[in-house]
């Protein structure tokens, strides 16, 4: 067992969310799925902090999570209010911007 | 095999002065009168005719001036050249704007502008009703100043000038009667035949520029002997393919006889006298080039023998009676091609007949509008009848020249068809028996179809009078007016004694000795002249007497039969000129522009609106890749991931 | 001293990698939203743990506290509000949407799996005693990191965090007033007395001024006349006498005739 098991299994669940984007339709749902993608990441950089010796990744892992709070604090609050106008919250009721 | 022409024998040219140097007057006071009456417009309704008439009386009175001053001349002094002014001078090609007043050109001048003014003063009469009359005049006025270009230009440029400029008028003044389909269609036809001929030309000229280098013709005749004989034939097979053109020569004749859809004065001014003569005029004067190949003028003569006698059979079967006289012709230009073909001993005999041929054709012409006139312009013979009484002045001019176009003893025709008939037979071996026996056949063949004109159209039952004109009224032929009857008259006098007066003694021969070389005697031939002569006249009055019983007792059907032999059938369909025409040209050319169109169509506008439609299609199709919906996005994103990811490790681990 | 994982490491990371390989399938399957989010937070706390086996233990706290204690628990609020009953159909609208993402999905997870492979096949892990045994202990250690080197990109993410609570409050805020068109009830009055509206007064409601239960009979109004708003358009209306106007009466609200109130 080495450390590159982490980063193959950062990698599985990137994929996974990557996949999970693609298929949902709850917005929040989807909102979530780019959660999981970004905390794969934080794995990943943290798995390298580890293998290389340094704490910058885990630095970096920290600005992740910080810049991941304000987004989806900033993300439900329009989701929010697409729900409140428009009564749903299925990512393919905004298609407005069909040809 | 090169005759050798020694330059001794070309004539020296002098500059022009006295009287000769106002010979730009003769192009310019027709041009200045085309000019006029052309911008003026409707404005010279009122007076056009009267300048169009001014301006060709003055250029005749100037040529008869300076024609009198040159006859008052050395012979050997006789041909002058007036430069105007350096027309095109551009790497080796330098064209001078001048004029070549010689004993052949003035001649030209004064059979162009004195019948021209005859037929001027007659159109007056004739075009009064017509309100297109100032058009006419101004139409007929450039014709005049192109025709005069044609044959005073002292190099091939001007003579390609003249030559474009009277087949340009020619087709404006065909298709004169814009509402007639028939006449626009017959003057495009013209014209077309026309440039197949003016191809030819063009290519002699290029020809005789690549070799010679100059384009005078002093130079050019000085220096012909240079050329190699292949290079000659092809010379003189080209300018003869413009002659043809011109000339309604064979196989390019069919626009002649169409060319009657223009008004009489037309037919009589461009397809009797002049321009049709040009072609003669062509070959007359570059005689030095024909000098020098036996071949090149075997074809000429065969060609004029040819045409002679198509136009005589073709002749014997209509019924028009402008459409007789344009056939009648291309069978005598025919017979002055063959004279000109025949070499330096019938250079002088073409352009004889050519004069007498220019009275008595123009007068027949006149006169054919004369009666036209009387019956409501009418043109079907077999509804005239009986006319002589009614309209006496046009049945004497019109009957003079007959005469003389038939040969008969004293008259005009009689001396000059009968020279190019003894030398026709003057040649040795088979062509002189082959030309003569030709040239006299079509001779009792002109008789025949002649006579038949009179008879159906002068004498006889005036089977006009139980018809209907166009309007419903009825015929009534009377004589024309003074203005229409005295150009006949003057023509019907040069009918009667131009011949007589042009042979005698050699005096036009030896006038135009400085232009077309000596006239030499014919060798002792087949026949005695006097047998010849014989031989022909028995060959007209046998025509005349096959006309009078076959037609002058028997009386004329107004329809036309429709059940009869099958020469008769030839003749009337042209011996099938035309239909050889379409099938072999006209209907390849038809199917070779359809073609075309169908490929510009698909092919260039395919292209042109396919990349149109290409591109909406593809842009229509790409649009569909914006669904707006936010998950497709995602995918095509990921997509694109995936595909730079795997680059970048294709590139890193693979390569 | 190079790193060497532990078996308890090892142990740790073959039961938590796969539950959180399992809590990420579930969220991406469950029909429910509220379950996608409780698998979610399974696997947060998974890496939470495993953030700790990899000598990131205040990583790993921040993970538990904030990202799955606050991060989701803000989803699971927002879930309440809104999203609680819209669950997906399992039809998919878009065509070939499943399959294309699970063909990209398989691709790039094995592209990465391969590349990872390959490029740290023979790399060998320092680990990370040697610098906390230098800095002073794992906090120290990025607490040194955050305020030194990378103290701009700090106080960038501490202005965008609040930019985010600025922007969510606005987006909040400026809902909950002034809905579509509505307007409060003091305003429609004025509008009606102003002539905006058809008419002053609401319409009364049905059969109020009714005579009859017929349809084809109007309705009339106090002063006696028909009103024009009962009328039917499809059928005649039966003639009906318009009745003499009965003249106001303000008792008539009260239910007392003048004469009681004498006694």
């Amino acid at each position: 067992m080495s450390p590159s098991n982490y980063l193959l299994l950062s990698a599985l669940l990137f994929t996974i969310g990557a996949v999970g984007v693609l298929v949902r339709r709850n917005a929040i749902v989807v909102f979530m799925c780019i959660e999981l993608m970004l905390n794969a990441v934080n794995l990943s950089l943290v798995t390298f902090a580890r293998i290389h010796g340094a704490l910058d990744g885990q630095v970096m892992a920290f600005f992740v999570m910080v810049v991941a709070a304000a987004e989806v604090v900033v993300g439900l609050a329009i989701i929010m209010s697409i729900f409140r106008t428009r009564r749903t919250a299925s990512v393919d009721d905004a298609n407005l911007l069909k040809y | 095999m090169i005759d050798s022409l020694a330059a001794a024998e070309l004539p020296e040219v002098l500059p022009a002065a006295g009287t000769a140097s106002l010979a730009w007057l003769l192009l310019a006071l027709p041009a200045f009168g085309a000019l006029v009456l052309f911008v003026a417009g409707r404005r010279a309704d009122r007076w056009g005719h009267l300048l169009g008439v001014l301006t060709v009386v003055a250029a005749f009175v100037v040529g008869l001036l300076i024609f009198l001053e040159t006859t008052g001349l050395d012979a050997g002094q006789r041909t002058r050249e007036l430069s105007l002014y350096r027309w095109i001078d551009v790497g080796g090609l330098n064209v001078d704007f001048g004029l070549r007043i010689d004993p052949l050109s003035l001649t030209f001048v004064l059979l162009i502008t004195g019948v021209g003014a005859l037929i001027h003063i007659y159109s007056v009469g004739y075009m009064s009703h017509d309100p297109g009359r100032r058009r006419f005049f101004a139409q007929l006025n450039l014709f005049v100043a192109a025709m005069l270009v044609l044959v005073l230009g002292n190099n091939f440029v001007m003579l390609y000038l003249g030559w474009e400029g009277v087949g340009l008028a020619s087709y404006l003044l065909i298709g004169f009667y814009q509402d007639r389909p028939s006449a626009a269609t017959a003057a495009k036809k013209a014209f077309l035949m026309n440039r197949v001929g003016d191809v030819g030309l063009a290519l002699a000229i290029f020809l005789i520029w690549l070799n010679l280098g100059t384009l005078q013709y002093s130079q050019v005749f000085a220096n012909i002997g240079k050329v190699g004989p292949g290079t000659i034939v092809a010379i003189t097979v080209l300018l003869l393919l413009g002659a043809c053109g011109k000339s309604g020569q064979f196989p390019l004749q069919a626009w002649l006889p169409d060319a009657m859809e223009g008004p009489t004065p037309v037919s009589a001014l461009i397809h009797a006298a002049t321009m049709v003569t040009a072609g003669v005029y062509l070959i007359a004067r570059t005689h030095p080039i024909y000098d020098l190949t036996e071949t090149g003028r075997l074809i000429v003569a065969i060609i004029g023998a040819i045409t002679l006698m198509i136009g005589a059979i073709i002749g014997c079967a209509y019924d028009d009676i402008k459409k007789v006289l344009a056939y009648s012709t291309v069978s005598q230009i025919g017979y002055m091609i063959l004279a000109v073909g025949l070499g330096p001993v019938g250079y002088a005999l073409g352009i004889a007949h050519l004069l007498a041929h220019g009275f008595f054709k123009a007068g027949l012409f006149l006169g054919a509008g004369s009666v036209m006139h009387a019956m409501d312009d009418n043109v079907d013979m077999r509804r005239y009848g009986g006319l002589a009484r009614h309209m006496p002045i046009t049945f004497v001019t019109f009957g003079l020249g007959y005469l003389a176009l038939i040969g008969f003893p004293f008259l005009s025709g009689y001396f000059t068809k009968d020279a190019i008939i003894e030398a026709a037979f003057a040649r040795p071996g088979w062509e002189g028996w082959v030309f003569g026996l030709a040239a006299t056949v079509a001779a009792g063949l002109t008789a025949f179809y002649m006579t038949r004109l009179m008879f159906m159209t002068f004498f006889g039952e005036k089977r006009w009078e139980h018809l209907e004109t166009r309007d419903g009224g009825h015929y009534h032929p009377h004589e024309s007016p003074a203005s229409m009857t005295v150009p006949m008259i003057v023509l019907a006098v040069g009918s009667v004694f131009a011949g007589f007066l042009l042979t005698q003694g050699h005096v036009l021969a030896n006038w135009l000795t400085p232009s077309l070389g000596e006239l030499q005697e014919a060798p002792s031939s087949t026949l005695a002249p006097a047998a010849v002569t014989t031989l022909v006249l028995v060959s007209a009055a046998l025509g005349v007497l096959i006309a009078y019983l076959a037609v002058g007792r028997r009386p004329t059907p107004v329809e036309r039969p429709a059940h009869v032999s099958f020469p008769v059938q030839a003749a009337r369909r042209d011996l099938y000129a035309n239909a050889i025409n379409e099938a072999v040209i006209a209907t390849p050319g038809t199917w070779l522009s359809r073609f075309l169109v169908y490929l510009d169509n698909r092919g260039v506008d395919g292209l042109v609106n396919g990349t149109a439609a290409l591109l909406g299609g593809s842009s229509g199709r790409l649009r569909r890749l914006q669904t707006g919906f936010v998950r497709s996005y995602a995918l095509t994103m990921l997509g694109g991931a995936v595909l730079v990811v795997a680059a970048l490790l294709a590139v890193r681990f693979v390569a | 001293m190079p790193d060497v994982i532990s078996t308890g490491e090892a142990v740790t990371f073959w039961i938590l990698g796969p539950i959180a390989l399992l809590g990420a399938l579930g969220m991406v399957f469950a029909r429910n939203a509220v379950h996608s989010a409780l698998f979610l937070v399974l696997t947060m706390l998974s890496l939470g743990a495993l953030y700790m086996a990899q000598q990131a233990p205040f990583l790993g706290f921040v993970q538990i506290i904030v990202y799955t204690g606050a991060v989701m628990m803000l989803f699971l609020f927002v879930l309440m509000l809104v999203g609680r009953d819209s669950s997906d159909s399992v039809v998919e609208v878009l065509r070939g949407q499943r399959l294309a993402g699970l063909v990209f999905g398989i691709g790039f997870a094995v592209l990465l799996v391969g590349a990872l492979g390959n490029a740290l096949a023979g790399v060998p892990s320092t680990g990370l005693a040697a610098n906390d045994a230098g800095s002073g202990g794992n906090v120290t250690g990025i607490g040194k990191l955050i305020f030194t080197q990378y103290l701009f990109a700090f106080e960038l993410t501490s202005a965008l965090l609040i930019t985010a609570a600025l922007g969510a409050m606005v987006l909040a805020y400026a809902q909950s007033t002034g809905r579509l068109g509505k307007i409060g009830q003091r305003a429609t009055v004025e509008k009606r007395l102003r002539g905006e509206h058809a008419r002053v007064s609401p319409l009364p409601g049905p059969g109020v001024f009714a005579t009859a239960n017929s349809v084809a009979v109007p309705a009339l109004l106090p002063d006696g006349s028909i009103a024009p708003e009962s009328l039917s358009a499809i059928i005649d209306a039966t003639p009906v006498e318009e009745g003499e106007s009965t003249p106001a009466d303000a008792h008539a609200l009260t239910g007392r005739t003048g004469k009681d109130e004498l006694s």
